[in-house]
């Protein structure tokens, strides 16, 4: 056996890259960068703790508010009034961002898009999931919702009110689910575990059987 | 803050267009809706994204349209609802002649 072959028989051409020649705001972002840094407005560095600090956050913040606001009635009520008010009680640091938070009801449920660019609550979810900043989902969700959740696997009935709520200004949503029945002696640790990123986008709702 | 529009009151969606950064949606334009909340005062995108200071602040409302007026052979349910952010200068009054 040369040194060429180890037992089977691939040629180990590499994979190709996923650089392909950079789109035009590519171009730019990386102008705008470099001015800045010559310029001396901001630090390599400081560009680099704001990536890694934006990549670090994920829906487990969101979780615990869900979590507090379904243990704690008083919560709850100043989350649906004010939502960025109740989440820094909590200690999240909610930057300038103005949370509105909608509550899904035996009556009600709602989901969020953002049909002119990508506006998530990052602050609470974390980056948002590529499909969210799809055309498909974003031109489809808020003319044929329902459609839409079924293909997630969530079918309503009719007996429900579907409420889009389309980021297109200042507002960041987070829907509250509705807290499953058979939950009633978990505590808050245990109901955070249930609830997941496309609940709280409004195109699941939290399950309680443990997943195979 | 000043805010022309109450919560609850009819409003219509100005059929203007939309050159440049405009965050009111397409296809809500010269739709009728009702204000589900006022969010408060913000300072104008369409100016923003030229670098401009977008002041005076305007009054921002959530709108609440229900979906088979928004879009013709909807097949949801009559009560189904979208909710979008519209700054006060891309509305008026449902009832009124005014553009």
């Amino acid at each position: 056996m040369s040194a060429d072959s180890h037992g089977h028989d691939h040629d180990h051409t590499p994979p190709p890259d996923q650089d392909g020649p950079l789109t035009y705001h590519q171009t730019m972002e990386i102008a705008v960068r470099e001015l800045l840094l010559e310029k001396g407005i901001l630090t390599a560095d400081e560009v680099r703790r704001e990536v890694e600090k934006m990549d670090s956050r994920s829906p487990e913040q969101g979780t615990r508010v869900v979590a507090r606001a379904w243990t704690d009635p008083a919560f709850r009520e100043r989350l649906l009034a004010d939502g960025t008010a109740a989440c820094e009680e909590l200690g999240i640091d909610m930057g300038p961002t103005y949370l509105v938070v909608v509550e899904n009801t035996e009556a009600v449920h709602n989901a969020i898009v953002c049909t002119l660019c990508s506006c998530y609550p990052r602050m609470l979810l974390g980056l948002p999931p590529d499909w969210y900043k799809s055309r498909n989902y974003r031109s489809r969700v808020v003319r044929e919702p329902r459609a839409v959740l079924k293909e997630f696997g969530l079918e309503l009935p009719e007996s429900v009110v579907v409420r889009v709520h389309d980021s297109t200004a200042d507002m960041r949503y987070m829907v509250l689910p509705k807290r499953p029945d058979g939950t009633e002696d978990m505590d808050e640790d245990a109901l955070a575990a249930i609830v997941t990123r496309d609940c709280m986008i409004g195109v699941a709702v939290p399950r309680t059987e443990v997943m195979a | 803050m000043s805010a022309r529009f109450r919560v609850g009151e009819p409003v219509s969606v100005r059929m203007g267009h939309s050159f440049g950064h405009v965050r009111t949606p397409h296809y809500v334009k010269g739709k009728r809706g009702v204000i589900e909340r006022i969010c408060g005062e913000f300072r104008n995108p369409e100016e923003l994204a030229y670098a401009r200071d977008g002041l005076p602040k305007r009054a921002l409302y959530r709108v609440r349209f229900e979906q088979t007026h928004v879009w013709p052979g909807y097949t949801g349910t009559p009560g189904d609802t979208v909710d979008i952010e519209i700054f006060e200068h891309w509305l008026r009054p449902a009832n009124g002649t005014e553009r």
